[in-house]
């Protein structure tokens, strides 16, 4: 019984060893992010734990994640929860689910100030999704969810459009 | 494929609005047109399920006690589809509106055409309208205020900034302000 309780500690230990450390970024820090050049598609998607279409579909982005890896497409989950529900809400998340893509928090309350920058098509509401890829002039955005059908064709075709 | 409701679609400051004739939790119908001595409606799309809805249910409530007798009702509209989101069904309406006492119309939108007219995307929104003359001009679009966690904290009304200017008969000085919100669940086709 001890053995199995020290066994379940261990186990339960690792997990959080592995687990990512969610980083909060303001802003600017993320517009530099946006901004940087790279051979790399971002998939940036927009949720937030009380967002429950954006929870739903977090499998097919981390499905997403694995299966485009080898082409250089790198996801990573935008949380829009308020940054002191970080580590009540946000990190037991993301070790609960076992989140593999990259999970970053965006402090950012002025809201007005920003959302423009992501996309002028965005009107606020998550979930939401942006392909970037700056070096190739790659900004596309939808205010949708997706289901991963919809959701690969969507980065397939931005792909193609890279090498044709 | 869900229907898509997008930017390019919505109400832009300054378009007409369509009036609508809308089911409340109280079971009657309800119009702008009802209210002959408006000035003007603060339309809120809404719904029982948003957390970011529930951080503003109280200053909505507000905004129409505060409002209302200066000619400028709330008429708060869920067009939520129950299929997607049961919590959001009339009988939950019904619920919440009792839970809370609100004292505006909590309308439901069933076949979400008032929704898909204005171009709706998210809860908590406001439109702002405007009566001129027989019309429903569109002021304002957006947030209520700067901070949704804390009242207390804003630093900007937007709504209440607006129907001020209206009164004073100044510009109005933002006239859309994006915010954070919960998507509509429209109906998939």
């Amino acid at each position: 019984m001890k053995k199995l309780s020290l066994m379940v500690w261990l186990m339960a230990a690792l997990g959080a060893l592995n687990a990512q450390h969610v980083e909060v970024l303001d802003f600017p820090a993320f517009e530099q992010r946006l901004k940087t050049h790279s051979d790399t598609l971002f998939v940036y998607n927009f949720w937030a734990t009380w967002c429950r279409p954006c929870v739903k579909e977090m499998p097919y982005f981390e499905q997403l994640n694995q299966e485009f890896a080898h082409k250089k497409v790198k996801v990573v989950f935008v949380s829009l929860d308020f940054p002191d529900q970080l580590e009540r809400l946000v990190q037991p998340f993301v070790e609960k689910k076992n989140i593999q893509s990259e999970v970053v928090l965006l402090n950012a309350p002025n809201y007005n100030e920003w959302i423009d920058k992501v996309s002028p098509k965005w009107t606020g509401s998550i979930p939401a999704t942006l392909l970037s890829m700056p070096a190739k002039g790659i900004h596309d955005f939808k205010e949708q969810a997706f289901e991963y059908e919809e959701l690969s064709q969507w980065v397939s075709s931005t792909l193609n459009k890279l090498h044709p | 494929m869900s229907m898509m409701v997008s930017a390019q679609q919505r109400y832009q400051v300054g378009d007409k609005a369509t009036t609508f004739k809308l089911m409340s939790t109280e079971k009657q119908m309800v119009s702008p047109e009802d209210y002959p001595d408006a000035k003007g409606f603060i339309v809120i799309f809404s719904c029982n399920t948003c957390p970011w809805v529930k951080l503003y249910e109280d200053r909505i409530e507000a905004l129409h006690q505060k409002f209302a007798p200066q000619g400028f009702p709330v008429l708060a509209i869920n067009a939520n589809d129950e299929a997607r989101s049961p919590g959001d069904s009339f009988e939950a309406m019904q619920q919440r509106a009792k839970e809370k006492g609100f004292t505006f119309p909590y309308l439901i939108d069933e076949t979400q055409e008032i929704a898909r007219a204005y171009g709706a995307t998210k809860t908590p929104e406001v439109f702002l309208l405007l009566k001129e003359g027989d019309e429903l001009v569109v002021k304002y679009i957006g947030a209520i205020d700067d901070s949704p966690r804390d009242a207390s904290q804003a630093s900007r009304k937007y709504v209440e900034e607006a129907i001020e200017a209206i009164q004073q008969g100044k510009a109005i000085k933002d006239t859309e302000v994006k915010a954070i919100g919960c998507t509509i669940k429209y109906r998939r086709s």
